[in-house]
């Protein structure tokens, strides 16, 4: 298991850096927000601590991560496709969002 | 087992493809859709796998999660990206952590493995929570934005640094109680870590932090056994690296330097100041600028975080549209450090309609200007200060910059004369082809669009 674990990370690291350095300096504000996005991937840990914990306090603290890493999720990925709904080419009739 | 193996190797192949996908502008938002998806997958798998359908707290919790998300990253303006990428990557620490401290409880007799990467995760998430917090404190202007430091601040930090590393190695053999003092102490550090970075370094400290988020996660993903969170976790952690390294880079500073304080708040003795900059050294007068203007067959603008702080956005668009309008070749120069983070000043001008195939990187543009009628810069200072060619022992020397200065004309629309971020002052400004329009560039920019509106 611990194999398999350290050879996923390794991996996903060589990969990731190949295919990241390729994104464009232009969209790296979204690469980022999706990356917090990414970062949330801790909430399936937070998922197994909240359904096992048995004290309170062990709960409460598993209960305010699980939170905290779906905040993440789904503010980094909302955002960040708002984002990229900005970036229209020349072609497409440019519309405006009003914040 | 193998089951969980396979579906975990699908889900970080989706996240890869999502990020192939946002190599390029016309497709990143389905990268990133899909990578939402991927994630959705992998939640509820998880949910599936511990067998919480059921489990009415959960579902509330991750209501209570996405409804905030959704409502901050709908209602966040632009120009307030970098703190939502700050709190998320302390958000997304904090999560690591408490995931790393409260998984131990778990097991009844955890392995010394399990143990260490478990410390680990937590000081890794410590340091992000606590360093992302004042980071954010700091680009919303409630901590000041120039660097604050301690007497004997690298000390501290080498102290805080040494007895953390030990703690963790003994928490193999005594878990539990010395995980709290792990805890402070890498929340400490990572308090002194970002007091410490000034304003213009924030780029480098972002991205630092982002890395800082996603490594944490990694480790946690030991620490639990978990094939997808160790994965994912180092694919934000390589891309936070490679930020951190591009906008290093792009500042010529290098890590250490960043995290140790030395960001160039301090002008240095011995600067070689240029002749008294100001509008009686330069020979061209504002009313000449539509004479410019109409001479001009290529045109290049330069925007900066002073394009941001005045919120001039808009008034740069409609000029660029009536320089689009008259025939004129209009492309947009973008500096990897123009802004508070890397990437920021594309976002802010696609946000009112300029399209991504006029957003050009310093590389490709840099050749350009030497053919280039007219450089319109808006408020940019440190980024087109030839001074970083030749102004040794400045905190500047030494960083590449947008090569502005070969253009025929330049036009600057900054707030006014004084030095950029770096305290070293710009050498442009008393040349005899700039033109330097003081004020807030939301009614300079507008002046000047109205004034060539009259012809």
């Amino acid at each position: 298991m611990v194999a398999a674990l350290l050879l996923f990370l390794v991996a996903a690291a060589i990969l990731g850096y190949r295919i990241i350095s390729a994104v464009p300096p232009m969209l790296h504000t979204p690469l980022m927000s999706g990356m917090n996005a990414l970062s949330g991937i801790t909430i399936l840990g937070t998922l197994a601590v909240f359904s096992t914990a048995t004290t309170a306090p062990l709960k409460a603290l598993a209960g305010t991560a699980l939170i905290l890493a779906m905040l993440n999720v789904a503010g980094g990925y909302w955002v960040t496709d708002r984002m990229l709904g900005f970036f229209k080419g020349k072609e497409s009739a440019p519309e405006k969002e009003k914040a | 087992m193998a089951v969980t193996i396979i579906i975990s190797a699908v889900l970080i192949a989706g996240f890869l493809a999502g990020l192939r996908l946002m190599q390029n502008p016309a497709t990143a938002r389905n990268g990133n859709r899909l990578s939402a998806l991927c994630m959705a997958l992998a939640i509820l798998f998880t949910i599936n796998e511990l067998g919480i359908w059921n489990s009415v707290s959960t579902w509330i919790l991750i209501v209570i999660g996405s409804v905030a998300g959704i409502l901050l990253g709908q209602k966040v303006m632009m120009i307030q990206m970098p703190q939502l990428v700050a709190l998320l990557n302390g958000f997304g620490g904090a999560a690591s952590a408490i995931v790393a401290a409260t998984s131990l409880s778990l097991t009844a007799n955890p392995g010394a493995l399990v143990v260490l990467t478990a410390a680990l995760a937590l000081a890794v998430g410590s340091i992000t929570f606590f360093g992302s917090a004042i980071a954010a404190l700091k680009l919303q202007g409630t901590v000041s934005q120039k660097t604050v430091s301690l007497k004997g601040h690298r000390y501290w930090l080498g102290a805080l640094l040494a007895a953390g590393l030990l703690l963790i190695i003994l928490s193999i053999f005594y878990p539990g109680p010395l995980f709290y003092v792990i805890a402070v102490l890498f929340s400490i550090y990572g308090v002194l870590m970002t007091l410490r970075v000034g304003g213009a370094d924030m780029p480098i400290i972002i991205s630092f932090l982002n890395s800082l988020s996603g490594i944490a996660a990694a480790i946690c993903g030991l620490a639990v056994y978990n094939i997808l969170l160790a994965g994912a976790g180092a694919l934000v952690g390589v891309a936070g690296m490679i930020l951190t390294q591009l906008m290093c880079k792009a500042m010529n500073r290098n890590l250490q330097a960043v995290l140790s304080g030395f960001s160039g708040a301090t002008p240095v003795p011995g600067t070689p100041q240029p002749e008294e900059p100001g509008p009686q050294a330069q020979s061209l007068k504002e009313e000449q600028i539509p004479d410019l203007v109409r001479e001009a067959q290529k045109v290049i603008f330069v925007p900066g975080y002073g394009m941001a702080v005045s919120q001039a956005q808009q008034q740069v668009k409609d000029l660029i549209d009536v320089l689009e309008s008259r025939g004129k070749t209009v492309k947009i120069a973008i500096h990897p450090v123009a802004g508070r983070m890397p990437g920021h000043m594309n976002v802010l001008l696609a946000e009112v309609g300029v399209p991504y195939e006029m957003l050009y990187d310093m590389d490709t543009i840099n050749p350009e200007f030497a053919e280039t009628d007219l450089v319109i810069v808006v408020g940019a200072c440190d980024v087109i200060n030839p001074a970083a060619n030749s102004a040794e022992g400045t905190p500047i020397y030494g960083m590449p910059i947008l090569e502005v200065e070969k253009a025929r004309h330049i036009l600057i629309f900054n707030l006014d004369a004084r030095p950029g971020y770096s305290c070293v002052e710009n050498s442009l400004y008393s040349k005899q082809n700039v033109l330097t329009v003081w004020g807030d560039a939301k009614e300079t920019v507008a002046r000047v669009t109205a004034s060539l509106g009259e012809e």
